[in-house]
Formats: C-alpha cells, structure tokens, sequence
C-alpha cells in the first residue's frame, strides 16, 4: 500500500511540477530576479547530484583519488565534453573512460 | 542556447526541414500539414538520439537496483510509467532502500524536480496557445533532456506552426526508451548483480556532465556550481537528501551574488569612462 502512496505522490508532484505553470501563463510574470535565480537551477542541481555520487561512491567515505574511477571518469568526461561539444560524444566517452580505468585499476597498473 | 552540444547535429536536421516546406507548397494543404507533423515528430526523436543512449543504461540499472532496494515488480515498473523523472526515481529508490517514509519521499522529489519548473516556465510562450490536452501531454514528458532538445527546435525563427510536434516527438523516444530499459532491467535483475562492476552505474553521472557543461558560459555559472558541488558534498551526511535542497540553494545565491558583483564592476567601469 505504502508503494501505491508513493508512487501516486511521486506522479502528482512532478506532473504538477511540470504542468502548473501552464494554466496560469496570462496571468502571471516572473521578475526579472526570479528568472535569473531559476536559470542557475537545472546546472545547480544537476551538480548537487553527480559530485557526492563521484567522491563518495560508497555513500559515506570521501575518496579523492585516482583509485575511484567515478571520480577519474567524471573528470575524463568533463575533458571531452568540453572539447567534443557532443552530448553522444560525452557520454559514450565519459562511460568507455570509465570501463578503461576500472580495468587499469584492477590490472594493477596504478 | 541550451544546446551547444547537440549542435553538431543540427544542420543536417533543419536543412532537411526546410527542404520539405519547399517540396510541399505545391502538395494539397491537408497532405503539407501531414507532412510537416510526422517531420517534425521524427526530427524531434532523431535529435534525442545521443540522450537517449545515455539513459539506456540508466534506466537498466534503475530496473536492476529496485528490487533489492526493496521496490516490488509493479512498483519499479509504476514510477517509470507514471513518475518518467530519471534522477528522482533513483533518488527516491534509494530513500527506499533506507526505509525512508514515503511523504518523505514525495518531499524530496518536489525537491529534486523543482527545476522543472523553470523548464515550462521557458517554454511558455510557445506551449500556452496549445489546447490543454496537448500542453498536459508535453507538460507529463517535460523531462531534463527532451526540455534541452525542445527548447532549440522552438528558438528556431521559421514560423512552422506545428513545433509542438517535434517536442511530442521527443518526448514518445525518451518515454518508450525509458519503460522498455526499465523492463529490461527488471526482468535481468538476478543476472547482473555484480553491475557496479561493468560500471553501468556511472552512466548518470557522464550524462548529467554532459548536460551541465552547456551551461557553464560564463563565471558567474562557473562559480555558481563550484559551490554547489562543495556544499553538497559538506551537507551530504544530512538525512532526507536535505543536503541536496541546501547545496542547491547555496548555489543559486553564490551566482546571483557573482552575477550582482560583475555587473556592478562593469557599471564602475563604464562611469569612469563618462
């Protein structure tokens, strides 16, 4: 039952999220602080995610070093997104940089 | 101006585009409408092509994990169905794992979608002349990616009427993808335990790189996610994801006040000019 709950919560929320604004869009204009404060939110957050998720892969140790290859891998990928500006590029890349330096890692070499 | 990374497809899209709205000025009105929304609809899936890769494996593992986070079959299958938020739906297995309440839950995905918000926000212009039913349908698939394919196809100066298709277009890919990786997760569950291993894990990871970069321009930007990624990091041991909501807001506030400074310097410099 708690799963129903959660579910039915998850789905009102972010279709309400999603849609809300939409209804109102006559009747309502963001000034100009709100909009640039909402700009900084989709990088923001973004990164809120992914930086614990590559230092702490195990959820609770930081581990700044080349033996984490989700810290290596999201720098690997940082590099060929800036160059490549492709977001296939990037990904693909950032995952086989990843894979690679697992492997080294495991081999031994570092 | 999201999508400094997909630019290199481009070209070759609107191009073909254009071609068709030459080619059918002489085709009856009815076939040209036709026409130009099944174009639209394919031109939109072509172009989330590279983001829907990135979340192959996502979804995969999302499918994968569930179980032992204690999601049951119908539930993993349900959030992907009806939820369709990549990050929050991990998120919020995780928070299962845990033995998190669900109201908690729920909080902490208003939390982790309220930049959504902003997405329809830039997007209303061109949605709020559609009828309800269509901006219900865009507003449910309104996710990360189709929002940072869309919102090029909609800044684009032809006056094409039926835009709204292209992001439909979008959004169907990125939906199907989404629940048959899911699936395929679900149904692989036992096979691929050791999955860390093949680092399918990290794929969230290099796919949210990849979106943030296009927003990094300028230093207030810059600055704005260095400090979101610090206080994320400090706030991580704060239950709830709370750690997530405080690092956001401190990144917010750290490039408003970089923006506020380097305008202020600008506006210094231009008075000592005069």
């Amino acid at each position: 039952m708690d799963t129903f709950f959660l579910i039915t919560g998850m789905a009102l929320v972010t279709f309400l999220i999603r849609y809300s604004l939409l209804p109102l869009s006559g009747r309502i204009t963001f000034s100009q602080g709100t909009t640039r404060a909402l700009g900084y939110v989709p990088p923001t957050v973004l990164t809120a995610i992914i930086v614990p998720a590559a230092l702490l892969p195990d959820g609770h140790t930081l581990q700044f070093s080349f033996s984490n290859p989700y810290l290596v891998g999201a720098l690997l990928t940082a590099v060929i997104g800036r160059l490549s500006k492709n977001l296939l590029v990037t990904i693909v890349g950032g995952m086989t940089a990843f894979v690679l330096w697992q492997w080294v890692l495991r081999a031994g070499w570092i | 101006m999201l999508l400094v990374i997909g630019k290199k497809s481009r070209p070759a899209g609107f191009l073909q585009y254009t071609n068709t709205v030459t080619l059918s000025l002489s085709s009856p009105l009815d076939y040209m409408d036709i026409k130009s929304k099944r174009t639209e609809f394919f031109n939109g899936a072509r172009d989330t092509l590279p983001l829907v890769i990135g979340a192959i494996p996502f979804g995969i593992i999302f499918g994968t994990l569930s179980g032992g986070a204690g999601l049951s079959t119908a539930g993993t299958m349900g959030m992907s169905l009806f939820v369709f938020a990549g990050s929050a739906q991990f998120i919020a297995m995780g928070l299962v794992g845990a033995g998190t309440a669900w109201p908690l839950i729920v909080l902490t995905t208003f939390v982790v979608n309220f930049r959504h918000l902003l997405y329809t926000a830039a997007l209303l212009p061109y949605l709020k002349r559609l009828p309800p039913g269509w901006q219900a349908v865009l507003a449910f698939g309104l996710t990360d990616e189709t929002f940072a394919v869309a919102v090029g196809r909609y800044g684009c100066s032809d006056a094409n009427p039926y835009k709204h298709w292209y992001q439909l277009g979008s959004m169907v890919f990125m939906y199907t993808n989404w629940n048959l990786c899911t699936a395929v997760g679900l149904a692989a569950g036992r096979m691929l335990t050791s999955i860390g291993r093949w680092g399918l894990d990290f794929a969230m990871v290099a796919a949210f790189i990849g979106m943030i970069i296009p927003y990094l321009k300028n230093r207030p930007t810059y600055f704005a996610v260095l400090v979101s990624g610090a206080a994320a990091l400090l706030l991580h041991g704060l239950p709830h994801k709370l750690g997530l909501i405080l690092a956001t807001i401190a990144g917010i506030a750290a490039g408003i006040a970089a923006d506020t400074l380097a305008s202020r310097k600008t506006d210094a410099g231009k008075a000592k000019e005069i």
